[in-house]
């Protein structure tokens, strides 16, 4: 039972880190590796309000992803926006010139070394049910995942902005048509999506650390999430990541010969069952 | 019935030299003199450059995605190394069984690959490469694991030329494999083979239409491609006398991909100028400021996507072609 | 008239002579080729070895034997790419006309550039790469680290003493951590104690979840852990914690290099109370460290002084005293021969080169992670005294 409850926290956290990617790179097509830096700097700013100014842990993780937000909307204005109609690979290059500059810059500010982060007392420790250790923090990742996966899903199919952001993507120039402020829809979508990255960051240091090789170091599994959940779709990101999770985990417990391979071989057998993703738009151009 | 005759002449038209291409196979000539104490690096530059055709070869012209491609550079790097390690230490025979070995994986996987749009190819090539590298981290008794693989004792080329401290015999040795191998490869891909899976990439469905198996060639392009990084990894390691599970790991994938985009992909000299461009920024910045070169280095990307699209190849066409219409 | 004029002139042309000899050896710099992984993963070891390096260059001026000392630092990010360090080192002898090979972060770095120190015979001083066979490959190395099995082997004989009977190993999945799993496996048994359990882990692994699951189901006295030191051992310790582990009344014992000072303040509490023996620790009690404390918080506000920073102050050491004995000859069997034996009082302790295998003798001590003056540190509470590397033997 344990290893399930641990399966699930895993996948989580996988969810968290990679969902504002397949905001971007799923719903934007935006090949943003640079994923990963938004969720350095929602670390960063969650690690020194901690830190530094003592804000508590609920309200750091949020200011997190609003800095990351910001940081979003700036670059977006400034660079990203060019560049939606470039090639992929011209987004590749791109966004790996960003993770470069992101890494450097935040090792000249703070050191090559491990930030230090502790959560406030009320998350952690264990509640033990008789078979079932559940870990408080974990279970305030599979809650706060919970929402946010649901929030989200409802956001893309239930609102207004959900709806003008789709049309957007599939066809900018009859989506303008229909007097729909394209450029702003674009903006608020790419500010989400680094929002999203901040507060994975913020809340994934406790479990992954936080130096200045985040960006790459998790780049990998961002991307599994994306490619095995289906590109623009959250459901599928978020079983996704759950599967993976819960594999992962059981793979470890049971056969820890093989721990490291779990992960990958997962992926990629579901990438050959399911070429386009669990839920992949078929048509996806 | 009189057989169609086909005109070739176009083809064989488009195949000959340039001059600008006999100029730039005398670089390497040049470079020995202007640079005699930077060898290291240059054969380091040959080497990486050979990869990186690889990776164009199936990437530029079959239009496959990869994030894993290090994963045959690592075989052949391994392959060379055993071989050398185990008394098969003959370069020249070190590099036919590297190219095997890659050659084979690549046929095997390339029935995974070859399912799917872009993302899942980036993702397929991307799994297989780490399970590579996983295992090669595990068999520490085989492979050295993170270690280094040791021993690896190559003999002197064609039994004349070994390996010095300096890097002469390195250098003009991986340079002669680099261009050896460049030349088949630009037979190649203007060959109807070459134009075949030029066709694939522009249209699809169409190929069939016309009599062409594209499964048959993407499999074939993709095994060659393995092929070529297996030689370049066998180079490595036989220039190097030593492998490190590096030669595996995501970050050669990724920044092979990066190399390749900067030159320019399609143009077989895309991957050779992008490779001479980010190793020599490289060197240059990381001498400057060994901590933080990497900042530069990044900013500089950046410029790149934003003032010349396509790589420098692309530049440079529309500086020579400056009357074409842009289209 | 004409003679004394002919021998003044035969004089000073003599004097211009010598003067231009000792001039010319005077003014020919001493160039120290350090090759470091200054970006990447391990920025955070190129970044301590190269403040150990300096610091002993500020405190002892950067003059030896009359040479002045020239440090070139080349980045060899990231480190594990033997390729990479290789084509530096080679660079630095053929290019730079370096007179000594130093740094290596970690061991493949050092494997791959050991036979450029052997053909060019230049000295090359191993500041950190841990592997015990590291020596060996070239006779020019001379190591001021220490090895996997130094630092390992004592936590196990402790553990034995000290009425732990079993021991759960978790290791990471690679070369470094099969050494130790086999060195502590070797020393532990032949104690006395028993193995309850054994298990690798990826070395990338963001989730120690299952694995210490599994150490809670197994119940054993203690547990051993080697990983390396960064977001890993963080994660691990923390579990250990956050799942009551340490409540159960199950040991963490780990080598020292898990809680050393450069992550003991990431890891944070759950630090507190794990037994590890190491050679090197901030908290160490003698004039020499704290000398070399206090320069090091004054030279780099920043950080804390680390068994890498001072593996680096003790090359440069080495580097100094060595030359100071041959009068500024760093040619390598001439260097060599005088470091062999060469003994000192370092911030860790006393060390010396063993002549046999040019490793370095040391002893190691055991901590335990406690908080002294609202800081976490390495408290030494015992000690083996003059330890050889037992991987070699």
């Amino acid at each position: 039972m344990t290893i399930i409850f641990d399966g699930l926290a895993a996948g989580m956290l996988l969810f968290l880190i990679s969902v504002g990617l397949s905001v971007t790179l799923g719903l934007m097509n935006f090949v943003n590796l640079a994923h990963g830096a938004f969720a350095m700097l929602g670390g960063y700013t969650c690690a020194l309000l901690l830190s530094r100014l003592g804000v508590p842990f609920l309200l750091a993780a949020p200011a997190a992803a609003a800095t990351a937000a910001l940081a979003g909307i700036i670059l977006e204005r400034t660079l990203y926006r060019r560049l939606y109609a470039a090639t992929h690979l011209d987004q590749v290059l791109f966004s790996i010139g960003l993770i470069f500059m992101s890494i450097s810059t935040a090792h000249y500010f703070f050191g090559a070394t491990q930030q230090a982060f502790v959560l406030p007392d009320f998350l952690k420790g264990q509640i033990n049910l008789p078979g079932l250790d559940v870990g408080i923090y974990r279970l305030f990742l599979i809650v706060v995942g919970l929402i946010l996966a649901v929030g989200l899903q409802w956001m893309v199919s239930h609102t207004r902005f959900g709806a003008e952001l789709r049309a957007a993507v599939d066809n900018p120039r009859a989506a303008r048509g229909l007097g729909i402020n394209v450029d702003r829809v674009f903006t608020l979508a790419f500010a989400l999506g680094s929002g999203l990255a901040g507060l994975g960051g913020a809340l994934g240091i406790e479990m992954l650390g936080l130096d200045p090789g985040f960006p790459v170091k998790y780049i990998v599994y961002f991307l599994i999430v994306v490619a095995v959940g289906g590109s623009g779709n959250i459901k599928g990101s978020l079983l996704a990541s759950l599967m993976l999770g819960l594999f992962d985990v059981a793979g470890k417990y049971y056969l820890p010969q093989v721990g490291a391979f779990v992960i990958y071989a997962v992926m990629v057998v579901m990438l050959i069952v399911r070429p386009q993703g669990l839920f992949g738009r078929a048509a996806a151009k | 019935m009189t057989p169609v005759k086909l005109d070739l002449s176009p083809l064989r038209r488009a195949a000959a030299w340039h001059w600008a291409e006999y100029a730039f196979w005398l670089l390497p000539l040049v470079a020995y003199f202007v640079f005699p104490k930077n060898l290291a690096l240059l054969s380091q530059i040959a080497i990486t450059a050979l990869f990186c055709l690889s990776l164009d070869l199936i990437l530029g012209y079959a239009g496959i995605v990869s994030l894993g491609h290090a994963a045959f550079f690592g075989l052949g790097a391994y392959a060379a190394g055993l071989m050398a390690k185990y008394g098969w230490g003959d370069p020249l025979l070190g590099l036919a069984g590297a190219a095997l070995a890659a050659a084979a994986a690549g046929f095997l996987t390339s029935f995974l690959v070859l399912r799917g749009a872009d993302l899942t190819r980036l993702m397929v090539t991307l799994g297989v490469s780490m399970m590579l590298y996983e295992a090669a981290n595990k068999l520490t008794d085989f492979t050295g694991g993170v270690d280094g693989l040791q021993g690896v004792d190559i003999q002197p080329v064609l039994g004349m030329f070994s390996f010095d401290l300096y890097g002469k015999t390195a250098y003009w040795y991986s340079v002669a494999v680099l261009f050896l191998m460049f030349w088949v490869a630009r037979r190649l891909v203007h060959s109807p083979f070459g134009l075949s899976l030029r066709g694939i990439r522009q249209n699809v469905g169409r190929m069939p239409a016309i009599g062409a198996p594209v499964n048959a060639r993407l499999v074939a392009a993709y095994t060659i491609g393995a092929a070529y990084a297996g030689v370049a990894g066998a180079l490595l390691t036989q220039t190097t006398q030593f492998v490190s599970l590096d030669v595996m790991a995501f970050s050669r994938s990724a920044e092979l991909l990066l190399i390749l985009v900067l030159g320019g992909t399609g143009s077989l000299y895309g991957a050779l100028i992008g490779t001479m461009v980010f190793m020599a920024a490289h060197h240059f910045l990381s001498d400057i400021n060994p901590q933080y070169w990497q900042f530069w280095l990044g900013a500089a990307l950046v410029l790149i996507v934003l003032f010349a699209r396509d790589g420098i190849m692309g530049l440079l066409r529309k500086l020579s072609a400056p009357a074409r219409t842009p289209s | 008239m004409q003679l004394t004029k002919i021998l003044s002139a035969g004089a000073l042309a003599l004097a211009t002579a010598a003067f231009a000899i000792t001039a010319a050896q005077a003014a020919e710099p001493l160039k120290i080729g350090l090759v470091l992984p200054m970006t990447g993963p391990f920025a955070a070891y190129g970044k301590q070895i190269e403040h150990g390096v300096k610091l002993y260059l500020e405190k002892n001026g950067d003059t030896i034997a009359g040479r002045k000392v020239q440090l070139i630092v080349k980045d060899d990010a990231p480190g594990t790419a033997g390729d990479v360090s290789k084509r530096l080192a080679q660079e630095l002898v053929v290019k730079d006309n370096v007179d000594i090979l130093a740094g290596f972060g970690l061991t493949p770095s050092a494997f791959a550039v050991a036979p450029v120190a052997t053909e060019a015979k230049k000295p090359m001083i191993v500041m950190n790469a841990a592997t015990s066979a590291v020596t060996t490959k070239s006779n020019y190395i001379v190591r001021t680290s220490m090895t996997l099995p130094q630092i390992t082997a004592p936590v196990a004989s402790w553990a034995a003493k000290n009425g732990i009977k079993t021991v759960f190993t978790v290791v990471a999945d690679y070369g470094p951590g099969h050494d130790s799993e086999g060195q502590f496996k070797k020393t532990f048994t032949a104690a006395g104690g028993t193995i309850a359990g054994e298990v690798r882990v990826p070395v990338r692994n963001p989730d120690f979840a299952p694995y210490l699951q599994k150490v809670k189901d197994t119940k054993p006295d203690a547990v051993f852990l080697f990983v390396p030191a960064g977001e890993a051992g963080i994660a691990f310790m923390k579990g250990f914690q956050e799942r009551g582990l340490a409540a159960a009344g199950i040991k963490l014992i780990a080598t020292g290099d898990l809680t050393d000072e450069d992550v003991l303040d990431a890891i944070g509490d759950p630090s507190l109370g794990v037994i590890n023996s190491f050679h090197y620790a901030e908290a160490h009690k003698s004039p020499e460290n704290q000398t070399y404390v206090a320069a090091y918080a004054k030279a780099y506000p920043k950080d804390r002084p680390n068994f890498m920073s001072v593996g680096g102050y003790d090359g440069m050491h080495l580097i100094a005293e060595v030359l100071k004995k041959t009068g500024g000859d760093a040619s390598g069997d001439k260097f060599i021969e005088a470091a062999k034996g060469m003994k000192w009082m370092s911030p860790r302790g006393p060390v010396s080169i063993d002549p046999a295998t040019r490793d370095i003798v040391q002893t190691v001590y055991i901590r335990k992670v406690t908080k002294v003056g609202g800081k976490l540190q390495n408290v030494e509470f015992d000690q083996v005294n003059d330890f050889k590397d037992p991987g070699k033997q």
